[in-house]
């Protein structure tokens, strides 16, 4: 971030940075197009992980820390749904239809697709130097006040302004960041530290986290954190104009011709 | 801007090709090197098959994660059992005495091995968790013969590629590749912590391979055949759990 001091520009420049020869009616692309494939690859992928997952955890919805844990050994928290077996007290007087099968299935493919789709997106914005431009907060964004008017505005419903529509500000960026940067491959992480055989070769990928069962915990709470980001982001894009920004991130455009002198 | 799309559009066109050139050898060199598994058909093949040739490549050697004798689970949860056959009940009342295992298919000599036979050579154990595809887990001392002993005993063929394993449980059997079946840490196990394996365990005898998920540590095996290939065995994908849709490769 500091090595950006001198090139830093304002948040709205950077978007005209690369078109900046004289004075033309450009359609500045909001998203690259790059970008718009790999958000809704990811979506499907999120989808598939999320509904797959809801379902292999309805197998067992108990939830334990360490390396152990079955239905004799107390777990850390269980949660108040019934269960696709038998032996898991639930308190329901009825058992779920086992659809494990095809669920792992569905949710190992999707993750490769994810993570494949996830690598192209982290090697291209590295080459095209889309983290720096468009995600690295500059040090203006990082201050408490602009944090904290990014923060209240939605809260007050406030449309985000026209100058916002080409760009995000520090909090979005920062958000933005911790998804790729940690929520992503956390998941990822606590996801294969759970296959006994990629354990076998990388032993050390579930110690650290404390174990198998701290692995499935862990996964369990950044999936969470990212249905939780998912909510957010979505109320924030229907807060700015659904049609406008969901279409950005389709065709490239915001609908609005803007012009760069 | 125009101009700069055309570019961008043949130059992503141009790398969407090498991608499926890319993939075709990939393909071919997976074919060649056994890294696909035989339940690669359908729309799930894509996933399995990423999922067998990355582990294949990364595993093929290492070992299942072993743990100190104080972090045996205390209660093992043994898991739902299907109701015992009149035929299993014969034999546990005879102390599985008449217990048999066959070996047959690409070996030098199909043979019969009793319990007995199986105790009489060196045993081996190693303190490996079972997890379940659902979730739990626990952690026991596992005690048997590795499979790879027995395989060198009957001789296996060199074009052997699976072990296909036959429980006395109806309808149940599984295969594992020769990977798998000659690890060290595979084992007819007939024993858990310290003393016979528990009829609700497996008894007298069980699959136990530590790098794969519950469901393919088979219970009550009585029959194991070496093959070359899984076509003739159910739909051929290896497994009767692939008929319920369960991934023939199950070390995730």
């Amino acid at each position: 971030m500091a090595t950006l001091g001198s090139a830093q520009l304002p948040a709205q420049g950077s978007v005209a940075s690369s078109v900046s020869t004289g004075p033309v009616m450009v359609l500045a692309p909001r998203h690259s197009a790059l970008v718009r494939v790999t958000h809704w690859i990811t979506t499907l992928c999120f989808f598939a992980l999320l509904v797959t997952g809801i379902e292999i955890v309805i197998s067992h919805p108990r939830f334990y820390w360490g390396e152990t844990g079955t239905v004799l050994t107390t777990p850390l928290f269980q949660l108040p749904i019934p269960s696709s077996r038998k032996l898991v007290p639930t308190g329901y007087g009825y058992v779920l239809p086992d659809q494990n099968g095809w669920r792992r299935a569905l949710h190992f493919e999707a993750a490769w697709i994810a993570v494949l789709t996830g690598l192209l997106y982290i090697i291209s914005g590295l080459l095209t130097r889309h983290f720096r431009k468009d995600l690295v907060p500059s040090k203006a964004d990082l201050s408490w006040r602009a944090l904290l008017t990014s923060f209240a505005k939605p809260l007050r419903f406030e449309r985000p302004s026209a100058a916002e529509a080409s760009s995000y500000n520090g909090l979005q960026r920062l958000t933005y960041l911790f998804v790729i940067f940690v929520l992503f491959p956390l998941v990822i992480w606590s996801g294969l530290a759970m296959s006994l055989a990629f354990a076998s070769a990388l032993p050390w990928s579930v110690t650290l986290l404390g174990g198998r069962q701290s692995a499935r915990t862990i996964h369990f709470f950044v999936s969470l954190a990212l249905v939780l980001f998912l909510f957010v982001h979505v109320a924030m894009v229907c807060l700015a104009g659904f049609w406008s920004r969901t279409g950005a991130m389709i065709t490239g455009r915001t609908g609005t011709r803007k012009e760069h002198t | 801007m125009i101009d700069l799309s055309r570019r961008k559009l043949i130059v992503s066109g141009l790398a969407a090709a090498a991608g499926a050139s890319g993939l075709a050898v990939a393909a071919h060199l997976a074919q060649k090197y056994g890294l696909v598994p035989p339940d690669h058909g359908g729309i799930y093949g894509l996933g399995e098959t990423l999922t067998y040739a990355s582990q294949r490549v990364l595993t093929r050697h290492s070992l299942a994660r072993e743990f100190p004798r104080n972090k045996i689970s205390p209660r093992p949860f043994p898991n739902e059992l299907a109701p015992l056959t009149e035929d299993f009940k014969r034999l546990q009342a005879g102390g599985f005495a008449d217990w048999r295992l066959s070996i047959d298919g690409m070996v030098h000599q199909p043979a019969l091995f009793s319990i007995a036979d199986l105790k009489s050579y060196p045993p081996r154990s190693h303190i490996t968790e079972l997890a379940c595809e659902e979730g739990w887990s626990y952690i026991a001392e596992w005690i048997g013969v590795p499979l790879s002993h027995v395989l060198h005993l009957v001789g296996v063929h060199p074009q052997a590629r699976y072990v296909v394993y036959v429980s006395m449980e109806p309808d149940t059997w599984d295969s594992i590749d020769m990977a798998d079946a000659l690890h060290p840490q595979t084992f007819l196990c007939y024993g858990m912590n310290g003393s016979d394996l528990p009829v609700a365990h497996g008894g007298p005898l069980r699959m136990r391979l530590p790098r794969q998920v519950g469901y393919k540590n088979i219970k009550f095996i009585t029959r194991l055949t070496v093959t070359d290939s899984l076509k003739g065995f159910g739909n051929g994908c290896g497994a009767v759990a692939c008929e319920y849709g369960y991934a023939w490769y199950a070390g995730i």
